[in-house]
């Protein structure tokens, strides 16, 4: 009767305080059949990190909106290679410039999402890098 | 799985990923979270269970974060005691998904390596845990945390499991719950070993702390009476009020659950929930195991066969639930 079940945490760094786009994607990967640890405002990398961790997660996307990504990002992978989580998938969404991608990717991101992606495509693509890491 | 041994022993020197992926597989059922558990069991018993519960919105997850920081931070000359922190939320019944949001009001607890939080999914259990709960609050415990704060599902009236599992049953209102009759009727008010009235600001709190006195003198919830055995002390949860976000209230709760604890012991009361909790354990997992067995012996189609003759009323659903699972099945060799 084993049950897997995909968990992703949902975290929200750095000082902006608009976290509706992390609450749609909460919402929608929830609707996808996913346990989504949902953190709240303004988390440094270290409680991103460490949530992580206790939480097993499978996945963590980071809402930012500051400008502030190219520090907090490879800060948040950084701690969790760290902390043995080398697994996790990290996927990136907000406003992002599109220079900045290809060093979000090269630094580890999964993926980078801005503003007007489709839900379905945040779904499809975290749940087929989760279940199937060697095609991401 | 490389080394189920590494996984036990990495979990009583206390690693934390170790932990963390063990509570995974306890959660998911698998046969290696099985196996770690049996090894661990030996190593449990020891940590205090303490139960949240309440309706929701009534501010439990704040108080567990304001517990927890009172419980690591004595103010006393008490030891700081080592907490861990299950937080259980719906899942939902259309597309087996959910929301985890407990942690939003724990970010106090962040970075203290004294503390644990793990979030669950109720995973369609209805009794406000999921039936993993159970497991990981033992996994916690082996794993050597003195405390393991269990916060439940938003509960109404029925969601009482949290009262078999956990040593002291906590249960959390906000004032303006209903009338007396509210305060009367079967259920959650009845497991609680304290009764706290958060958001004691708002307007409303004397007439719910009167309606809670006044079913508390009405009659003792009876397993407060069978706890106390033959001694004749009796436990009366006394009611307290608190104001989560101001922090206010809290030392008199963590006294109160210190007493309680102290009270358990004395009485044997401490002993008493342990066997109640392993008995309706061992009775949930021989429910389980019989279920799955029969489920494995009965064939599909004897089972289409009866269920149309069910269908067609030559036998009643009682009558064939007794020839279904007459004999009961012998279990599987090796």
């Amino acid at each position: 009767m084993t049950e897997r079940k995909i968990r992703v945490l949902i975290a929200k760094p750095g000082l902006d305080g608009h976290d509706r786009g992390a609450k749609v994607i909460a919402r929608a990967l929830r609707d996808a059949g996913m346990e989504v640890i949902y953190t709240g405002l303004r988390q440094t990398p270290e409680m991103i990190a460490e949530a992580a961790l206790q939480e097993d997660v499978d996945a963590v996307g980071i809402s930012i909106l500051s400008g502030a990504h190219m520090v907090l990002v490879p800060r948040v992978l950084d701690l969790l290679r760290a902390n043995g989580q080398d697994g996790v998938r990290v996927f990136v969404g907000g406003i992002i410039p599109e220079n900045d991608v290809p060093g979000l990717i090269a630094a580890g991101v999964t993926a980078v999402y801005g503003p007007g992606t489709p839900t379905t495509q945040v779904v499809e693509e975290i749940t087929r890098a989760v279940l199937h890491p060697e095609q991401a | 799985m490389t080394g189920k041994q590494d996984l036990v022993e990495s979990v009583l020197a206390g690693k934390r990923l170790p932990l963390a992926r063990l509570l995974t597989l306890v959660e998911n059922d698998a046969p290696e979270g099985r196996a770690a558990l049996d090894q661990l069991f030996t190593h449990t018993g020891r940590a205090h269970l303490i139960g949240v519960t309440g309706s929701p919105g009534s501010g439990k997850s704040s108080l567990v974060n304001q517990i927890a920081l009172a419980l690591r931070n004595p103010t006393d000359g008490k030891p700081a005691r080592s907490v861990a922190i299950v937080a259980v939320d719906p899942t939902s019944p259309f597309t087996g998904g959910a929301v985890l949001g407990d942690r939003v009001r724990m970010r106090d607890l962040a970075g203290d390596p004294g503390i644990f939080i793990r979030s669950m999914a109720s995973r369609g259990a209805l009794g406000g845990l999921s039936r993993a709960t159970t497991g990981v609050v033992q996994a916690l415990d082996a794993a050597g945390f003195d405390i393991v704060l269990v916060e439940t599902v938003g509960a109404g009236q029925s969601e009482v499991d949290i009262a078999r599992l956990a040593h002291t049953t906590l249960v959390i209102e906000a004032p303006g719950m209903g009338d007396d009759i509210q305060a009367i009727k079967a259920g959650i008010l009845e497991i609680a070993d304290i009764l706290v009235i958060n958001k004691a600001d708002h307007p409303g709190v004397d007439s719910t702390v009167r309606a809670l006195r006044a079913m508390l003198e009405l009659g003792h919830p009876t397993h407060h009476r069978a706890a106390a055995g033959s001694t004749a002390v009796l436990w009366i949860p006394p009611v307290l009020q608190t104001i989560a976000t101001k922090s206010e209230g809290i030392g008199e709760l963590v006294d109160a659950i210190y007493r309680h604890a102290a009270y358990l012991h004395e009485t044997g009361a401490w002993q008493l929930r342990d066997r109640i909790r392993l008995q309706s354990e061992l009775e949930q997992l021989v429910q389980l195991e019989l279920t799955a067995r029969w489920q494995d012996s009965v064939s599909p189609e004897l089972l289409q066969a009866t269920l149309s003759m069910i269908e067609a009323r030559q036998i009643s659903p009682y009558q064939a639930a007794i020839q279904l699972t007459h004999p009961l099945p012998e279990p599987h060799s090796g």
